[in-house]
């Protein structure tokens, strides 16, 4: 199939961009979207013209590296990565918008690359949890609940890949935070530093310029892993409970 | 490898090939901004501020809406029920004591919640400074949509309908008048009713989505009360803004007069 694209060209963070229209023919409807935009960047370099920066990396839909808006949606019109978005999605003839990730939080780096250092930062004040290093221990030795273990899981599945801030309309990074904060959180040996963890989080994502959640829910229809608003409802309840009791971030 | 930085250096493998092995340099931009410890600062804590503040208005609008539909049982009654606000806890405390305690407490919630509303709403401008040329909605509501500009009508409409019905200064029938006397000529006037009636309808947008917001800011949803919480949420709304809606309507249409 035959498409026209029209996609985000920034030379640089401090150049404005603009949408650049391409066409691309003999698009198979196996391809995945990311080889279709090879194919359209092998064209680009035979013609001396600079290849289309993106982010990707594995592949498979594990590593929360790619991340387009494709016609105004977070990672296209099927619910998981663009990696693993195909071209039977799209029909030939398709006008395909193609843009960064937009947020206050993920300045463009080149094209279709932004910044997620920001995501970085927050991981860095309170995605951990701390354990004694040495052997492993005996799995057993520390029972978890099934239902908060199966909940916990639910969070981890979070690749950092961004959608949520990307399709949010107030640029929120909230359902990535609190995926962060639930999956830690439910988990016993995520308690000592469970109340810092989610002031710490919380006021790192609104230093980096992500927006605050306002629980429209555009988030989690987009979230390739499918986390859930109830996420975000209990990192809010977790800072509350937190502030209650009494709980301070250091700075 | 025409492209090898000062940073690389070129190593040689046998027989004069060689191959460039490029140093990843990872700039590590400065933080943009240290994180606000101030607990008012957090997004979240404004959020809960907002629910808070809310669920105080829509306690006050329930029991509003309720002594509203005594115009159905005429204008002694009505009148009455409005004198009776102004004496409730005599001779204990002075006149309008408890009224103007109320009168305080509401101020006090709609500031809060313009405070926290504005807030969010700059955060959010500097959270998305270059707009899509192209954004689809996946499965936002409308109620959630008109929540700022929605928000911001009621305000004007709740600063008219004091100086309208309760200092009647821009009541068709004046200030010196009863408060039947001015419920009746606001709503005989058509432009006035029609006010009334789409700032209650944007109330009703603005409850459908606020209240499900609150739950959620204050931690109190889960996917299993999900749809006892959305139901909460369309049963409210739709019962205030009938409710308000009822003794207009009917004036307009001469069921009471």
């Amino acid at each position: 199939m035959n498409l026209t694209l029209k996609v985000w060209r920034q030379v640089n963070p401090t150049v404005k961009g603009k949408m650049v229209t391409y066409h691309v023919t003999d698009v198979s409807p196996d391809m995945s979207f990311l080889e279709m935009l090879d194919v359209l960047n092998e064209q680009l370099i035979l013609d001396n013209d600079d290849p289309i920066a993106f982010d990707h990396d594995c592949r498979e839909g594990i590593c929360g590296s790619c991340g387009l808006m494709i016609n105004g949606i977070a990672h296209g019109p099927q619910q998981t990565t663009t990696c693993q978005l195909h071209m039977r999605s799209f029909s030939d003839g398709d006008v395909i918008d193609i843009e960064p990730w937009r947020s206050g939080g993920f300045p463009v780096v080149k094209d279709l690359v932004v910044d997620r250092s920001s995501f970085d930062r927050i991981i860095a004040v309170g995605g951990y949890i701390s354990a004694p290093t040495g052997t492993a221990p005996e799995a057993h030795s520390v029972p978890v609940p099934k239902q908060d273990s199966d909940a916990a899981f639910d969070a981890a599945t979070c690749i950092d890949c961004g959608a949520c801030v990307a399709a949010c309309p107030n640029g929120s990074s909230m359902l990535f935070t609190a995926a962060k904060v639930a999956h830690l959180g439910l988990m016993p040996q995520g308690q000592p530093e469970r109340d810092t963890r989610v002031l710490k989080m919380v006021a790192q994502q609104d230093a980096e310029n992500f927006g605050g959640c306002t629980n429209i829910g555009e988030c989690s229809a987009v979230c390739p892993k499918g986390i859930s608003m109830e996420t975000i409802s209990r990192l809010n309840h977790d800072l509350l409970g937190a502030l209650r009791a009494g709980a301070v971030p250091a700075s | 490898m025409s492209r090898v930085t000062s940073r690389s250096s070129v190593c040689h493998v046998g027989r004069g090939r060689t191959f460039a092995a490029v140093a990843t340099v990872t700039q590590q931009p400065a933080q943009r901004g240290a994180p606000n410890t101030g607990r008012f600062s957090s997004s979240v804590v404004k959020k809960a501020v907002m629910a808070v503040s809310g669920i105080i208005m829509i306690l006050y609008l329930i029991a509003h809406m309720i002594g509203n539909l005594k115009a159905f049982s005429g204008a002694e009654s009505f009148n009455e029920y409005s004198g009776w606000i102004r004496t409730i806890g005599e001779p204990a405390v002075p006149t309008q004591t408890v009224l103007w305690i109320i009168r305080l407490v509401l101020l006090a919630s709609v500031v809060a919640h313009f405070w926290a509303a504005y807030s969010l709403w700059a955060q959010a401008r500097r959270a998305r400074p270059v707009a899509y040329v192209t954004k689809k909605r996946v499965q936002q509501s409308f109620a959630s949509r008109t929540l700022r500009w929605g928000g911001t009508i009621i305000l004007l409409f709740i600063i008219w309908h004091i100086l309208d019905l309760t200092v009647g200064a821009v009541n068709p029938a004046g200030g010196d008048t009863t408060p039947y006397e001015r419920l009746i000529a606001s709503f005989s006037n058509i432009p006035i009713t029609l006010f009334y009636v789409v700032s209650m309808l944007l109330l009703g947008l603005h409850l459908r989505h606020g209240i499900w917001s609150a739950m959620q800011s204050l931690g109190q949803t889960n996917r299993r009360r999900e749809r006892s919480v959305n139901a909460l949420a369309y049963v409210v709304a739709t019962v205030l803004t009938a409710g308000f809606l009822l003794v207009p309507l009917s004036i307009a249409f001469g069921l009471i007069d």
